[in-house]
């Protein structure tokens, strides 16, 4: 990626995170934060993500300071952060995850296919013919039968021999390991990248290279991998109460939230009454 | 190994009052096949022929300690100390207790030589050393090598470590964040350090080295990042790497040449390291190595196994996904590879194949062969020559549906199309589960007896609904699983397997997986614990039970035994619950998420009131 955000932290940083204790003389109540440090556009050490940004929104309407636990995304974000009381709030993950208590959803999003601008690769579904010959990225989560929609949907389409897998992880010693796949495309190491719409979007936005990016269709695939998500807050759970005064903030926040969203370039689509909403879906 | 991506809510803030937990029902016996109607042998038993037995330079005659976590070569985990026996055994008491300091999932054998114990912990790999000469073994060093705090995040399944090992007056061990590290054996002090995997990407390193040949052999953890697995030599004196070879990609990488002569078919050809994947899926394909590498001091071989391919789903990676799921041969010096066998081609049910090898000379068809012994992930014990890698028998040890035998003619598993994990399909009752018959605890061998005393799971699956999920800023949806007890429905089981009769001489079935190892001895008494924390002693000629001691914590070790320096006979264990299947009391994962562990919280949800985590040292002595 390019140089502009300077991140520095190894993975060996990560672990070292302090407790969430408000310390200082002013005693000042604090929110704190747990988040990636390094993971734009979500959130960074540098607080220039915008889960960052949302978070300090949430902060100063709750009147309080802010704090942050760092970890990285991963195995073991959950039990380490919110589930060891080691914080509050995570400020984005995707709506029913079950780990955690979710908020109501403050955005909803869908993977994109993202293209380089200069190429006739327009108008492209899971169906479309052409995707049988161009290089294709993909992420990918690591645990087999449990990566992405759109390794599932090229997978049952037989879609195989030209498709190359973008660790979600990454190398953690770069910045913003997942952001690798859109680099990809302007290198033209791949033709195109199905990605998650948030991070593909920031990147399309920043690459020196002009890139398009579009929806993926169908929007869900074989009634159970949806492509499009809503995105909440997560909390501890039995934190009924101060999920209902985070849920207040993101109501009335609407409108601040949606220019943070615009800033980014976060594609977003409206919700569907469909399967694609949180919890179990697909057989069971 | 592996899996699932985010583990839940910490344990200790549970609430007391949780709605009730139930182990799931057992799977039907009906639902799983007869072994007699899936074993296959290429020629019936000839028992008449000898004895079945390690050789000399496998097993070398006992010199009362404990040098290397397997006992031997061989990997008998034979002791031929006799001071207790079925008639005494019941007297054994706790002589020293050592707290490890570190309560997750302890996997380590205790190391015993020139009268002193070496143990290694779960992360962060803390290594002590007990002198055995004083009452109490007192602590003569510890060595801390602070291995970075991240590796944490990026091992799998609990943070353990699977032992050290000594040789010429050093102790060598590996750390979770990737590093090998031999210690001065009197003084605790490094002599040298070299780090082989890089946790930025993904990859950590969990197994004991294997010392053999003037050279140490290591390999790699993390199939689920993303890696590409690896098994490196290392010159024992410096540390300076003498050869790497990787377990996927084209012939050059993985050290195939021309001495590469695999038995079957389906093994053979150029670059399959690269032609049984789609595009470069190799090179992010999995196939590390964290289990068991074995010398055999008879044909001059390393022999070692290789972990499931991934990370794809199997639907995107059509092939074999060479040389992921088998067992290679090579030589010890330059790594070439001799021979290769895929036990679970195109693996789609997670069955890594990194289990311990037993070499022994066996009777078969009619003559003496030199074979090795796997009981193996995907429910099968195969007799293999160990000189061509031919299968002569493989036989199911646990209970099985995945697959229906192995086509002795082609070597190929033959799989249960009613059992295949496809997307979006909704399978039940699939056995064994994604953790095997068996998963990497050890089994032992008794000359006296013929038969391998094999510690295993007895558990199932069920593959099921998707659920969202979410990782590095990104939702999708996957496959759940949730395991369950196999028929019968204790959920594990040790087995007296007679390998040259292709049966079970006897079981003693267990409420929770057996994820111990077992020791057996001359004194005809075999050794092994529970993951609720009994550490047990039974007959090792008809599996009756004869002592047992509750220890703090379940016990996933490594049990030895040795000859003190007072000339009498100890048995040391590791008690400390937790890797994947005790991940629910060590973890900490909620017990109400039964998909959490890879789905082996559904199963294990009634281990919290057993045992609690835990990690300490137990010497037992009969009193004298």
């Amino acid at each position: 990626m390019s140089s502009r955000f300077r991140i520095e932290p190894l993975l060996a940083a990560l672990a070292l995170a302090a407790p969430a204790v408000a310390a200082g003389p002013t005693k000042k109540p604090v929110l704190t934060v747990c988040a990636d440090p390094n993971n734009l556009p979500f959130s960074n050490r540098a607080r220039q993500g915008f889960e960052n940004r949302i978070a300090a929104l949430i902060a100063k309407d709750l009147g309080v300071g802010i704090d942050y636990v760092w970890w990285a995304q991963r195995r073991g974000y959950v039990r380490n952060t919110l589930g060891s009381d080691m914080c509050d709030l995570w400020p984005g993950v995707a709506k029913g995850v079950d780990m955690v208590t979710t908020t109501l959803p403050y955005y909803r999003s869908t993977y994109v296919f993202v293209t380089r601008a200069d190429r006739q690769l327009a108008g492209l579904s899971f169906d479309d013919p052409r995707l049988r010959k161009l290089r294709i990225g993909v992420q990918m989560v690591g645990n087999d039968a449990m990566n992405t929609p759109p390794t599932h949907a090229l997978a049952v389409r037989g879609i195989t021999d030209n498709v190359h897998g973008y660790m979600l992880y990454g190398n953690y010693q770069e910045p913003n390991p997942p952001a690798k796949i859109v680099e990809g495309v302007a290198q033209k190491d791949i033709d195109v990248a199905i990605a998650w719409g948030p991070m593909a979007g920031y990147f399309v936005r920043i690459s020196p290279v002009k890139l398009r990016i579009e929806p993926v269709s169908p929007t869900v695939e074989q009634g159970q991998w949806p492509m499009t998500y809503s995105i909440a807050m997560g909390v501890r759970k039995g934190q009924s109460g101060f999920k209902a005064k985070v849920e207040d903030i993101l109501r009335r926040e609407q409108p601040a939230i949606a220019r943070i969203l615009a800033d980014y370039g976060v594609p977003q689509v409206e919700d569907r009454p469909a399967t694609a909403e949180a919890g179990a879906v697909g057989p069971s | 190994m592996n899996r699932k991506a985010l583990m839940s809510l910490a344990l200790a803030v549970l609430p007391t009052a949780l709605p009730a937990q139930v182990v799931p029902a057992p799977v039907p016996a009906s639902e799983v096949f007869a072994r007699e109607r899936i074993g296959r042998a290429i020629a019936p038993p000839t028992p008449q022929v000898g004895r079945t037995n390690a050789s000399p330079a496998g097993a070398p005659k006992d010199d009362g300690q404990w040098t290397q976590p397997s006992k031997n070569y061989a990997s008998t985990r034979f002791s031929e100390l006799t001071e207790i026996n079925p008639a005494n055994v019941a007297r054994l008491k706790p002589v020293v207790t050592f707290p490890l300091g570190v309560n997750k999932g302890q996997e380590a054998a205790p190391i015993i030589a020139d009268n002193t114990m070496f143990v290694v912990t779960a992360f962060p790999n803390i290594v002590y050393a007990l002198d055995l000469t004083k009452p109490g073994a007192p602590l003569k060093w510890r060595y801390m090598p602070k291995p970075l705090p991240a590796a944490q995040g990026v091992a799998c399944c609990d943070v353990v470590n699977r032992g050290g090992t000594w040789s010429r007056g050093r102790y060598i061990f590996t750390t979770l964040d990737g590093q090998v590290i031999s210690l001065d054996a009197r003084t605790g002090k490094p002599v040298w350090k070299v780090r082989l995997a890089n946790i930025n990407l993904g990859e950590t390193i969990t197994m004991a080295p294997l010392v053999a040949h003037g050279k140490v052999y290591v390999g790699d953890s993390g199939g689920e990042m993303g890696v590409r697995g690896w098994v490196t030599a290392l010159d024992e004196a410096t540390g300076k790497i003498a050869w790497k070879a990787y377990n996927t990609g084209p012939d050059k990488d993985v050290l195939i040449g021309p001495d590469f002569h695999p038995f079957y078919k389906m093994d053979q050809g150029k670059d399959l390291g690269v032609k049984t994947w789609p595009a470069d899926a190799w090179k992010i394909g999995g196939g590390t190595m964290w289990g068991w590498i074995t010398y055999d001091p008879d044909l001059n071989l390393i022999l070692h196994g290789t972990g499931n391919p991934g990370p794809w789903n199997s639907e995107q990676r059509p092939g074999d996904n060479k040389w992921t799921t088998g067992i290679f041969a090579r030589d010890p010096d330059t790594g070439s590879a001799k021979w290769y066998y895929q036990f679970s081609p195109h693996d789609e049910h997670d069955y890594d194949g990194i289990n311990e090898q037993i070499l022994l000379d066996m009777p078969f068809g009619g003559k003496m062969r030199k074979v090795l012994v796997r009981p193996e992930r995907n429910g099968y014990v195969y007799v293999m020559d160990r000189a061509t890698g031919q299968v002569l028998s493989a036989d199911a040890f646990g209970p099985t549906n995945s697959s229906q035998g192995v086509d002795l003619a082609t070597g190929r598993l033959i799989i249960n199309p009613a059992k295949e994990t496809k997307l979006g399909s909704s399978v039940r009752d699939i056995c064994p589960t994604a953790s095997g018959s068996k998963d990497w605890e050890p089994s032992a061998f008794s000359p006296r007896t013929g038969l391998i005393y094999i510690p295993h799971a007895n558990l199932c699956m069920d593959w099921t609904s998707m659920q969202v999920n979410y990782i590095a800023g990104t939702p999708y949806v996957g496959a759940e699983l949730h395991m369950k007890p196999g028929p019968g429905g204790n959920r594990g089981t040790l087995t007296a397997w007679d390998p040259v009769l292709r049966k079970p001489a006897w079981e003693v079935p267990e409420n929770f997986p057996v994820w111990s190892g077992t020791v057996v001895t001359a004194g005809d008494v075999l050794f092994y614990g529970t993951m609720d924390g009994w550490f047990k002693a039974v007959d090792s000629r008809s599996g009756k039970p004869l002592w047992q001691f509750k220890t703090d914590s379940g016990i996933i070790s490594q049990p030895v035994t040795y000859r003190g320096p007072d000339g009498h006979q100890y048995v040391a264990v590791l008690s400390g619950v937790g890797g994947w299947s005790g991940v629910v009391v060590s973890g900490p994962v909620d017990p109400r998420d039964g998909a959490a562990a890879l789905g082996f919280v559904n199963t294990m949800v009634d281990l919290p009131k057993y045992t609690k985590a835990g990690g300490t040292l137990y010497v037992f002595a009969l009193p004298h």
